[in-house]
Order: structure tokens, then C-alpha cells, then sequence
């Protein structure tokens, strides 16, 4: 009886193709709306979720001043190298410390120049931030302790200042110094806030102090927590030992911060999410659009075949089974409409993701909530219709034109 | 074959003090005023009367579409007065045919289809689906027209074809409402012969609203109403 049903269902379905798709239309654009967005949604999360574990997730970063922006650090003082030294010295978890200092300059390799931050530091700055090399070698003791003229490069200094040339052992110009290239770092692409992170010169910390910054300042130390040690211990523990060190009055702010990578990695994540979940609401409402449409047509043709009705209503069919027939017919409706979202979402998915260089994520659930979703549409929407079918008095059913 | 005394005991139906009142008070209308009518298994009955008469409520009331406002209504010794809405369709389903005179087929189905329709809600597996409606379609001169739909045959074969649907399940007792009130003379004619040989050939008992007393005359019994009630029963006048 319930093939018989379906059977039937489709048939009255294609009896009035033109009008079945298009009251299918509202529920294909909602489902599809709603897969898209989360699809889209789960692959920029899983983006911001990637470059951040590249900057890697146990890094900590102690800063100057309360907040990170504009006016951070302005009256708090700076780091020192024996503050770098103690924070190696006394927090165990601490796998690597890197204290270092930047600045921004105009880098010039001939008639090229290029605007780019130039950090000195030493090497536990590229274990500490997860760099690799593409070419050439990081410093060597002697380089960092004399504080020679030599720096290693990112990928887009490089394409910048060089093109296509090989950069090793040539001079970059920065200010009076004339600094040779000796390593060229492997290309991280864009950060999770949208800036390019091999825009960067690194130099030896000695010579960024003695001959670019000339002072000994320390405005950055970041430090890698041994895989396992919970970061929040590291952060209570760094942040006791720096209010002593910078003399922080008990009744004062802290004049520093320190920040874990897993609490902005949540936060940026957090964002999408909840623009996400927004946009799905949005795209929802469609779906209630849809079910309406749905509802509105069977109405129509509940009235349409009103004779139809009574005929079956005079050689026997019950109340339940006319609901049935025309229950089944609005599922089937609905549902129909939702494989067709399926099948749109997951080409405007694909091609959406490319073009917006987004990582594409198949989210099976969603997927299937939406169909489940959209077969319920079909039923809400659908038994009112179907109830007036079945409610239908034979006698005047058939006495309709 | 059976004819007007079925050994079947007791009556196939049978009305007693039948009313229906629509409406109320002032504006009641009494479409029925008290009617008794027995009729027994294999009979050919013919209704007569003008239009207001109390015919149409009596056949509603008769094919259980309709209930009566008081009296009693037995269907083969069931209480029908007493059986809900589900409980007369199944009656219908088991025991009643129809043929209006619109026909009342479904369009755009083929004539094959519309006459497995009753079949589909008693549950008939397929392949007898096919083959009862095959064999009733046969019986009222369609073969080779099972693929047909209702808009590609004529009325008189339309009619036919209502036929088949109202017995491809055997039924006990056929309503047919003015069956040939959209028909010319010619394909009444053979309407009608061919509900006699139903009648006459399987025994079904048939129970038939008409104006026309040439079509009455088929019958063994006319029945005639006025104003809600049963006035006269008398054999048909003799056919021409």
C-alpha cells in the first residue's frame, strides 16, 4: 500500500512537472543555502584552525603593555636579555624562549626596495615559530654572538628584492648596513588575521641592537610549552615571575601580557562559527519559505481534485489513507527538493571553496539533517492540506466541479 | 439464476421509519419524512421520483456515504446508523459498487487503472489486480481498450468502464445513480441491458435511480418518491 502510495505520488508529480519544481525551488535554494554556508563555514574554520596550528599551538607570546593594537605598550617598560634568560632559566615547561625585537624599514637590493619588518633575534626564533628552511642555513654561534651583518629572508622579501634570482649570499641594503642573505625560509602564505607572514628579515639580535635599533631592548618574547604542560600553568607562572622582575605594585595591572596561541586560535574559529551559524539561520528561513510554497500548492490541488477525492472517499478509501496519499505526495515533494539542494550545494560548494581559496570540507551530518529537514518541511507543510482531503464529505466531493 | 426470492435469509436491506433532517428549527427541511423499504438479494430495483423528492438522500443513505437522522438502516443485518465514518468505508469497500452519472472516473488513468482502484484499498496483490480488472473490463465489452483513458473514449464506454470498476469486486449490491442521464438513447440501451445481465447473469442485486421510465422498465420493481416518501411500489410498466 505505501509503494502504491509513492507510485502514485510521483505520478501526480509529473503529471504537473513545471509546477512541482517550482514549489520544490524554495525548499532546493534553502537546503542548498544552509549546506553551503556551513560548508564554506567549516572550511574557513578549518583554515584559521591550519595556520594557526602552523604558528604552532603551544606558543606563548609575552608582549609589552596591556593590549595587542594600536597604543599597546606606549608607556610600559620594555624586555631585557635577562628577562629572556630567566623565563629559560625558571620555566620548565618552556621548551624554547626567543626574546626579539622589530622594526619596520625599506630593505634595497639595487633599483628594487620593499617596505618589510625587520626582527632580530636568534635562532630558537625559527623553532619557536615552526619556520623550516627552503635554502641556505640559519646563524651561527659566532654570526650571533659578534653580531654579524647577515639575515635570513621570507619568501615574499625574496620574490620582492630577487625575483627569480637565487638570493644566497647576496647583500640586501637596510639603512647603513649592507646585510648578506644567508638563508631563505619556507613559505607559511597568509596568517589567520590576513597578514603575509613571510614578509620578514630576520637578523641576529646583537646586530639588530647595536646597529639598527641601537638600543638593548627586547619588545617580544615568545616561548614554545613542552607538548603535554598545560599552557595556562605556564602562563600563571610567567606572569607571577614578570610582575616581580618589571616591579608591579600588587595593586596595579600587569604592564605586560601574555598570550596563549589556543586562545586566539578560539577566538578567530569562535567568529566564523557564530557567522556561520548566522548565515545558516538566514538560509533556514528559506527552508520555511519552501514549506509554505509546498503548502500552499497542495491546498490547490487538494481543491483541484476534490472530485477525485470523493471518488475514492464512495468505493472505500479511509480518512487515513486519502491523508496518506496526499501526505506522502508533499514528502515526496519536499524531500525531492532536498536532493536537489544536496546535489546544488555540493557543486556551489566546490566551486565557491576554489574561488574563494577555501579548503573544501564534506560535512556529512549536515547533509543529512538537511534531507531529514527537508522531509519534515513536507510533513508540517503538508498535513493540513492532506487532513482537508481526508475530511472531505464523499456526498459533496463529488458533487464538486 | 437468483432473481427476487434469494435463498439468502433475511433481506439484503432494509429501511425502517428512515428521516433526514437538514438544518434546524424553522429551517429544517425534511428530505426524508419516514421511509420503509426492503429489498431482497437480486433484485433490480429502479427509483422514480421528481427532483426534491428524497431520492438522491435515500441512495446516499443507502450506499452509507450519508447517515439517517433517525430510523434504522440494515445492510445484511448490520445496524449501518450505528457503524462510523471508517467502519461504512470499509462496508463500501467490501460490499458496495457505484456508477454515477457523471461516471466519476479518474482522468488522465487508464481505463485498467480506474477499474483496479477499488482493488488498491481491499489490498489486492498486483498480478490478480491485473487480472480481476482485465476480466471485469471483458465482461462490459472493453477488451483491448485497457490502455484508454477516459478523455480517448466515448461516454457510453466511459459508463462502461465505471461499470467494471463498480463490480471488479464482486459486490453485493451496485448503486447506480442515473446511470444513463448523459447517454443518447442508443447507448442507454445498452447500458441498461448490460446492468440486466449483471443482474440476471451474477446475481448482483442493483438498486438504480432514474427519471426515464424506459430505463425503468429494465428493472423488476420501481419504487417511487414524493416528498420524502415512498409512495408507490409496483412492477414497471411493460417494455415497448
Amino acid at each position: 500500500m505505501l509503494w502504491n502510495t509513492l507510485l502514485l505520488a510521483l505520478r501526480e508529480i509529473r503529471r504537473n512537472v513545471l509546477r512541482s519544481v517550482l514549489t520544490m525551488l524554495g525548499i532546493v535554494i534553502g537546503v542548498a543555502a544552509v549546506i553551503v554556508m556551513v560548508t564554506l563555514g567549516d572550511g574557513a574554520t578549518r583554515q584559521v584552525t591550519a595556520q594557526i596550528e602552523s604558528l604552532g599551538t603551544n606558543l606563548l607570546m609575552i608582549t609589552m603593555g596591556q593590549r595587542m593594537g594600536p597604543g599597546s605598550g606606549s608607556n610600559a617598560p620594555p624586555f631585557t636579555l635577562e628577562d629572556v634568560a630567566a623565563v629559560q632559566r625558571e620555566i620548565g615547561a618552556a621548551s624554547a624562549v626567543a626574546g626579539s625585537a622589530s622594526q619596520a624599514m625599506t630593505a634595497v637590493v639595487g633599483n628594487s626596495n620593499w617596505s618589510t619588518t625587520v626582527t632580530g633575534s636568534d635562532n630558537r626564533f625559527f623553532a619557536v615559530r615552526n619556520w623550516t628552511l627552503d635554502d641556505g642555513r640559519l646563524f651561527t654561534e659566532p654570526e650571533q654572538r659578534a653580531g654579524r651583518a647577515v639575515c635570513v629572508i621570507g619568501a615574499t622579501v625574496r620574490r620582492e628584492l630577487f625575483g627569480y634570482q637565487d638570493p644566497i649570499g647576496q647583500k640586501i641594503r637596510l639603512k647603513q648596513i649592507a646585510c648578506e642573505v644567508i638563508g631563505l625560509l619556507a613559505s607559511k602564505g597568509q596568517s589567520a588575521m590576513g597578514s603575509d607572514q613571510d614578509d620578514l628579515v630576520v637578523m641576529p639580535l646583537r646586530t639588530f641592537q647595536r646597529r639598527v635599533a641601537g638600543n638593548q631592548d627586547i619588545n617580544l618574547i615568545q616561548l614554545s610549552v613542552r607538548e603535554g604542560d598545560s599552557t595556562e600553568q605556564v602562563k600563571a607562572d610567567i606572569e607571577r615571575m614578570m610582575r616581580e622582575r618589571r616591579h608591579v605594585h600588587p595593586a596595579d595591572q600587569d604592564n605586560f601580557s601574555v598570550r596563549d596561541m589556543k586562545e586566539i586560535a578560539t577566538m578567530l574559529t569562535g567568529t566564523t562559527r557564530v557567522l556561520t551559524a548566522l548565515l545558516s539561520a538566514v538560509a533556514a528561513v528559506s527552508l520555511l519559505v519552501g514549506g509554505i510554497g509546498i503548502m500552499n500548492i497542495m491546498l490547490v490541488s487538494v481543491t483541484e481534485r476534490t472530485r477525485e477525492i470523493g471518488i475514492r472517499l464512495a468505493i472505500g478509501a479511509l480518512e487515513r489513507e486519502v491523508l496518506m496519499q496526499f501526505l506522502v505526495e508533499a514528502v515526496v515533494l519536499s524531500s525531492l527538493g532536498g536532493l536537489l539542494g544536496i546535489l546544488l550545494a555540493l557543486v556551489a560548494s566546490i566551486g565557491l571553496a576554489s574561488l574563494l581559496q577555501v579548503p573544501f570540507v564534506l560535512n556529512g551530518p549536515i547533509i543529512l539533517i538537511a534531507f531529514l529537514f527537508s522531509a519534515a518541511v513536507g510533513v508540517v507543510f503538508g498535513y493540513f492540506p492532506a487532513r482537508r482531503a481526508a475530511r472531505l464529505d464523499p456526498i459533496e466531493a463529488l458533487r464538486h466541479e | 439464476m437468483a432473481d427476487a426470492t434469494s435463498d439468502r435469509s433475511g433481506p439484503l436491506i432494509e429501511l425502517r421509519r428512515v428521516t433526514k433532517v437538514y438544518g434546524r428549527g424553522d429551517a429544517a427541511v425534511h428530505a426524508l419524512a419516514g421511509v420503509d423499504l426492503r429489498i431482497e438479494q437480486g433484485e433490480f430495483v429502479a427509483v422514480m421520483g421528481p427532483s426534491g423528492s428524497g431520492k438522491s438522500t435515500a441512495m446516499n443513505i443507502l450506499g452509507c456515504l450519508d447517515t439517517p437522522s433517525s430510523g434504522s438502516y440494515r445492510f445484511r443485518g448490520v445496524a449501518v446508523e450505528t457503524l462510523g465514518r471508517d467502519q461504512r468505508a470499509l462496508l463500501r469497500r467490501r460490499d458496495l459498487g457505484f456508477v454515477f452519472q457523471g461516471f466519476n472516473l479518474l482522468n488522465r488513468t487508464s481505463a485498467l487503472e480506474n477499474v483496479e482502484l477499488p482493488l488498491i484499498y481491499r489490498r489486492t496483490p498486483r498480478a490478480e489486480r491485473h487480472a480481476l480488472a482485465q476480466r471485469a473490463l471483458a465482461l462490459v465489452g472493453l477488451n483491448g481498450r485497457e490502455g484508454h483513458t477516459p478523455g480517448e473514449l466515448s461516454g457510453g464506454q466511459q459508463q462502461r468502464v465505471a461499470i467494471a470498476r463498480a463490480i471488479v469486486t464482486d459486490p453485493h449490491l451496485l448503486l447506480a445513480d442515473e446511470p444513463t442521464g448523459n447517454l443518447d438513447s442508443v447507448r442507454s440501451h445498452e447500458i441498461m441491458t448490460l446492468l440486466g445481465g449483471l443482474n440476471r447473469d451474477r446475481g448482483i442485486t442493483i438498486l438504480m435511480v432514474t427519471h426515464e421510465p424506459e430505463m425503468a422498465a429494465y428493472a423488476h420493481r420501481v419504487v417511487h418518491f414524493l416528498d420524502g416518501r415512498v409512495v408507490d411500489e409496483s412492477a414497471p410498466e411493460q417494455r415497448s
